[in-house]
């Protein structure tokens, strides 16, 4: 299941680079893990040590909050596209 | 004299050159502006603040800035108003008003944080500023880049009230409709920050910015002779100023311009149809869930608060609480105001009214104590609220007897 995921800056350091990357997973777990085999250390930067996503990061599948989905079950498909922002802006 | 150390890491402590950046490249906790208190201790005292001009720029050793003031000049040092009519309604002894309705030039608090993103965006050298808005800062933002000479793109929900579309279009910025939530807009102007080298006043100035909100707290200090109240209620929308004007009183008291033993308790006010702040408070846990805001108090309609975990922990540090505000309650509120202090204020001063005076009847808030109301918008932009709850009571022809005749009617249903 290649989807895009579009990285933000303070990560680019760790993707060559990269604002955009293909990754592959049926579902934001997967896709982590997918993450991690591409970029290693990258798992790292969005969970926590118990495993969950960090305070200060969101995560959107095609412009949805997973909050409001399945969280890091909510599945993916071919085509998804996924951001990962920094939680800290607005207001 | 050298005040700040650079920027620092709220979360894990690493520490940051001054740079447009707002979050941590370890963490994604945010940077917070650093200053060296020591540096500033002696020589910022309250006989030099009160020598200072008219304005939040009093304050500027304790702000950001290290030049010269860019844009601004004249915001802030906003009345605090001793509202005895609304004590009374409320069985209160002591409530304050600090009217940032008639905060220059924009008619909101966020005149305050937009003064200093702007002048620091002139610091860096950028020549085009840009904020997503839910209201109020799109009109700052506007005006103020209009004064700096700095273009400028506002991003706002498409479905903001007609007022504050169209006071923000005068000052001529790109402004920019999303068809979708704030929140919606507040995602997507992280993607553009990302990619456009704009100073975005809420994303990548975030750290300058949020500091301007310490002025209103420092003002309400100064105003009531140096004492901090005992009770501050602050409408929540990111979460911000609350932060801000809890980090006030403790640097006043790092500072040793107010006594220590005094005590304040903070207050998060929020609609019911967008509450996740005061929602963390009621379930007491620092987790937020996210919501999709519902609420005639739009110039509050986050439901995805940058600040809701800080906003949180200040109102538990600070012994307060929180509450929600019903979309009659805010209008019973902003007519509350509007009727016993002859202040018009927007929605959100609704929901702080509305909000105190749940806590107050609730006997969260003791009615003996002094009580600070943060009214932060104007009236004016947000006629739209009470359309139908006013109506003109007399029309008559222009003659003394049809006026004889209404004045008689409107006896005879008074009695």
């Amino acid at each position: 299941m290649p989807v895009l995921v579009r990285i933000p800056t303070p990560l680019r350091s760790l993707t060559k680079g990269n604002a955009e990357i293909q990754a592959k997973g049926d579902t934001i777990d997967s896709l982590v893990s997918d993450l991690e085999r591409q970029y290693p250390g990258l798992k790292d930067r969005l969970l926590d040590e118990s495993g969950e996503l960090r305070r200060f990061i969101n995560i959107y599948v095609n412009q949805e909050d997973i909050r409001f989905l399945q969280a890091k079950k909510t599945g993916l498909k071919d085509g998804d596209e996924v951001s990962i922002v920094p939680a800290i802006a607005g207001g | 004299m050298e005040k700040l150390n650079g920027l620092r890491c709220r979360e894990c402590g690493r520490h940051y050159p001054a740079a447009p950046v707002h979050v941590c490249e370890f963490c994604f906790g945010p940077l917070e502006v650093d200053y060296r208190y020591d540096a500033l201790r002696g020589r910022v005292t309250r006989a030099s603040i009160e020598a200072g001009p008219p304005s939040m720029w009093r304050y500027k050793d304790l702000l950001p800035i290290d030049g010269d003031v860019a844009v601004g000049d004249h915001v802030g040092f906003t009345p605090l108003i001793r509202a005895k009519n609304l004590a009374d309604e409320l069985g209160c002894r002591e409530v304050w008003v600090k009217n940032d309705s008639v905060c220059h030039p924009s008619w909101s608090f966020k005149d305050r944080v937009v003064a200093v993103a702007v002048t620091k965006a002139r610091e860096f050298g950028f020549d085009t500023v840009a904020c997503a808005s839910t209201g109020n800062l799109a009109n700052s933002v506007a005006a103020h880049a209009a004064e700096g000479r700095l273009k400028s793109y506002i991003f706002i929900p498409a479905d903001l009230e007609q007022g504050k579309i169209l006071a923000t279009l005068v000052y001529n910025p790109t402004l920019v409709a999303v068809h979708g939530t704030y929140d919606e807009v507040n995602r997507l102007c992280s993607e553009i920050a990302d990619k456009y080298q704009w100073a975005f006043v809420n994303v990548n100035f975030r750290p300058y910015y949020s500091e301007g909100s310490k002025s209103y707290g420092f003002e309400i200090v100064e105003q009531l002779g140096w004492r901090a109240p005992a009770h501050i209620v602050v409408p929540c929308a990111g979460g911000s100023l609350i932060t801000k004007i809890w980090k006030a009183i403790k640097e006043l008291k790092t500072l040793g311009l107010l006594d220590e033993r005094d005590r304040t308790s903070m207050y998060a006010a929020q609609a019911l149809g967008c509450g996740p702040i005061v929602t963390m408070i009621k379930n007491d846990t620092d987790v937020l869930v996210p919501v999709r805001p519902n609420t005639i108090a739009k110039s509050l309609a986050i439901g995805n608060p940058a600040d809701g975990y800080y906003a949180y922990k200040v109102t538990k540090e600070s012994g307060g609480s929180g509450e929600h505000a019903t979309d009659e309650e805010i209008v019973e509120g902003m007519l509350l105001l509007a009727r016993t202090e002859g202040i018009f204020t927007e929605t959100a001063g609704g929901v702080t009214v509305a909000a105190a005076k749940k806590l107050i009847e609730r006997g969260v808030i003791p009615r003996d104590e002094s009580i600070v109301l943060c009214i932060t918008g104007n009236g004016l932009k947000t006629p739209d609220s009470l359309q139908d709850r006013l109506k003109a009571q007399v029309s008559i022809k222009p003659s003394l007897s049809a006026f004889d005749r209404a004045l008689a009617d409107l006896k005879s249903q008074t009695s």
